[in-house]
């Protein structure tokens, strides 16, 4: 994801970013080629089937490539701001630490994690202080809707010792 | 029955107890949460979704209709002490609002743009009222291929009518056309690209989606910019009462604002931004003082400010009579009715009129409440205001994700948040809207259901979608959407559209 430093407008050069946002593009067309290519025959007498629409669909996906492909050699694509990366891999890793911990270790504790590390990614640096006041927010936001509002959250060890 | 009937047995089912209790809750969590900067609307809905659940469909729904509308006053708020220029639907109020609050006006800023909020929604309400019967009328003579056409309309207005590119505006929607697709096909029942995961045959969740792009993307985003400091925020200095000749300046603007910005929700035109960029530009050319425009002039927020509540009430007029959502917020709303097996359109009005009804008469109860709630109580609103950034967006995320865990506590559904969450702040760092790709995922199976039946009765002669004279001139109207402004783009008039682009709402 390091396209923020690719060149400017004013140089009109071709603009990488928006060439691989037209492969992409392309390559989501083909995905959809290839997985509805299986559904054929069910058509029916009116050749119009649960084919038809994705067709439809990756036909235009690949008009868009083609267009965004030209808009990224003519080098008028959109302008971006630079992008600090750093404070993003701490809000992504708080995610991703709370989505493999969630059904280990329970909605409390994973959940506060998450919330040190965003936290963190934001620019508050104490992670022994902001740990513990996460999972204590987390522990009485789980506590209103797991047993108040009657949603079901995963249970950890915390929950199950207070509960 | 007569509308009025109808109006007055909603008010009956709106007004028992329980159902006053959840709009109350409703509209202070819409208020409280609307109000935190960066979220708008949409986000709002997206996010207090889940506290819905456990509710049955007409206690949900009044909540939601509350949530809503409170999420529109909290924005106004936002807006007018805190200079964000990120909550698309009221960057005009900020333009007049913050100036006010700057030059110590804070007070009668919030005031104007509170019964302006109010006058709106209740005319625009009742407006929705006494149109959608005649609307729902209409909409029984549509066959597939009207609603076929009504919804490429929706499509184009939508994606690339307004914002500032074409070609990003009919991505996103085809990034969300192309997500609608997966999972089981409703006719046939065989699994689209799905590639043999069992978690995909039921298709992508709005919600998930929805806060994936706005919560977890504007995150990013904003962590992405780096520290710039903490935003300034206005003390409400002074009286919030506002003196006679703000009552005399603002009353005009009020019901010009709201005549503006009703019709535009209404139609399938987009988001609310239009209405509020007309009604300012209207009150601007109208004003006696026009120097003050700038500097804090009060009907550049009262006009704005109603425009943009009449047009949220009107969105709901589609929605609610045609089932077609016409904003980000509407797609989510429509979400909410279809956890509950309910399909908003003619057919609803029929066989659920209690429910319909109690909606639209709990809007009126709601906004009510939010008078009263917003002029007396905004010294505690600010100071949701002043909340860290470290803290708002840790907050932020620890509700995002906690209503995906309540809706399907499974490590794949996280993956998918985390995934659209990525893919949302990318969108954002390369100008992507993001309304249409939620658009694109709710409105996509509907209009493919329509397509379908219309081509299977045509026997797949695609001529029977132009024939039909509603369905043709529908079509017509949405390829005028799409090549006038490609014309002013290409004669570099590009910039008013950007000015209206709707990216939030």
């Amino acid at each position: 994801m390091s396209r923020g430093d690719s060149p400017s407008v004013e140089t009109r050069r071709p603009d990488r970013a928006a060439l691989i946002i037209a492969v992409v593009l392309a390559a989501i067309a083909g995905v959809i080629f290839w997985d509805v290519s299986r559904l054929t025959g069910l058509a029916g007498y009116s050749q119009v089937g649960p084919t038809t629409v994705p067709y439809a669909i990756a036909c235009c996906l690949i008009g868009l490539a083609i267009w965004t492909a030209v808009e990224g050699f003519r080098g008028d694509f959109a302008e971006r701001e630079p992008q600090q990366f750093g404070p993003v891999a701490w809000v992504v890793g708080g995610l991703a630490a709370q989505m493999l911990l969630l059904n280990t270790l329970g909605f409390s504790i994973a959940t506060g994690i998450l919330f040190a590390m965003t936290a963190r990614g934001f620019g508050k640096r104490q992670l022994w202080l902001t740990i513990p006041f996460g999972i204590v927010a987390s522990f009485v936001v789980w506590t209103i809707f797991a047993k108040v509002l009657q949603l079901s959250l995963p249970a950890g060890p915390l929950e199950r010792l207070l509960f | 029955m007569g509308t009025l009937d109808f109006l007055l047995q909603g008010l009956l089912v709106a007004a028992q107890p329980m159902n006053l209790l959840y709009a109350l809750i409703g509209v202070t969590l819409g208020t409280a949460v609307g109000v935190l900067p960066g979220i708008g609307p949409a986000l709002t809905v997206a996010l207090l979704l889940p506290v819905t659940y456990q509710l049955d469909p007409g206690g949900s729904l009044i909540m939601f209709a509350g949530i809503y509308y409170g999420g529109m006053y909290g924005g106004s708020t936002t807006s007018i002490l805190l200079n964000t220029p990120g909550e698309s639907s009221s960057i005009v109020t900020a333009l007049e609002g913050n100036k006010m609050a700057r030059a110590g006006r804070g007070g009668p800023a919030l005031a104007t743009a509170a019964i302006g909020s109010f006058v709106a929604g209740l005319i625009a309400t009742m407006g929705l009222a006494f149109i959608a019967p005649y609307i729902v009328k209409l909409a029984l003579v549509f066959g597939p291929r009207e609603y076929f056409a009504l919804m490429v309309l929706a499509f184009v207005t939508v994606s690339s009518a307004f914002g500032d590119s074409t070609l990003r505006g009919l991505t996103s929607l085809f990034v969300g056309l192309t997500l609608a697709c997966i999972g089981i096909d409703q006719l046939t029942g065989q699994a689209r690209l799905s590639f043999g995961v069992p978690d995909l045959l039921d298709g992508i969740e709005v919600t998930t989606l929805a806060v994936a792009m706005f919560a977890i993307g504007e995150t990013l985003y904003i962590a992405a910019q780096g520290d710039k400091g903490p935003d300034k925020v206005e003390a409400v200095r002074g009286s919030v009462w506002m003196s006679a000749s703000d009552w005399a300046r603002s009353w005009k603007a009020w019901l010009r604002g709201t005549f503006i910005g009703f019709p535009i929700g209404a139609m399938p035109a987009g988001g609310a931004e239009i209405g509020t960029f007309l009604s300012y530009a209207t009150e601007k050319r109208l004003s006696k003082h026009p120097e003050e425009f700038g500097n804090g002039a009060i009907e550049g927020v009262a006009g704005p400010e109603a425009a943009n509540n009449a047009s949220a009430a009107g969105t709901l007029v589609p929605l609610l009579t045609l089932g077609l959502p016409t904003s980000a917020t509407a797609a989510i709303m429509l979400a909410g009715f279809q956890q509950y097996g309910l399909q908003p359109g003619p057919l609803l009005f029929a066989t659920n009129p209690q429910l319909v009804w109690g909606l639209i008469a709990s809007l009126l109860i709601a906004n009510f409440m939010l008078l009263v709630l917003n002029l007396p109580l905004v010294g505690l609103w600010v100071k949701l205001l002043t909340i860290p950034k470290p803290w708002l967006y840790a907050g932020i995320l620890l509700f995002a994700t906690l209503g995906t865990i309540g809706a399907n506590p499974s490590v794949f559904e996280l993956g998918m948040l985390l995934a659209f969450g990525l893919l949302g702040y990318i969108m954002r760092v390369f100008g992507y809207p993001i309304a249409p790709v939620v658009v694109g995922l709710i409105l996509g199976p509907l209009a493919e259901q329509q397509l379908r039946r219309a081509l299977s009765i045509s026997q797949g002669d695609v001529t029977v979608l132009f024939t039909s004279p509603i369905a043709a001139v529908l079509l017509a109207i949405a390829a005028l959407a799409f090549i006038v402004p490609l014309i002013l783009r290409a004669r570099g008039r590009g910039e008013v559209l950007a000015q209206l682009a709707a990216s939030e709402d």
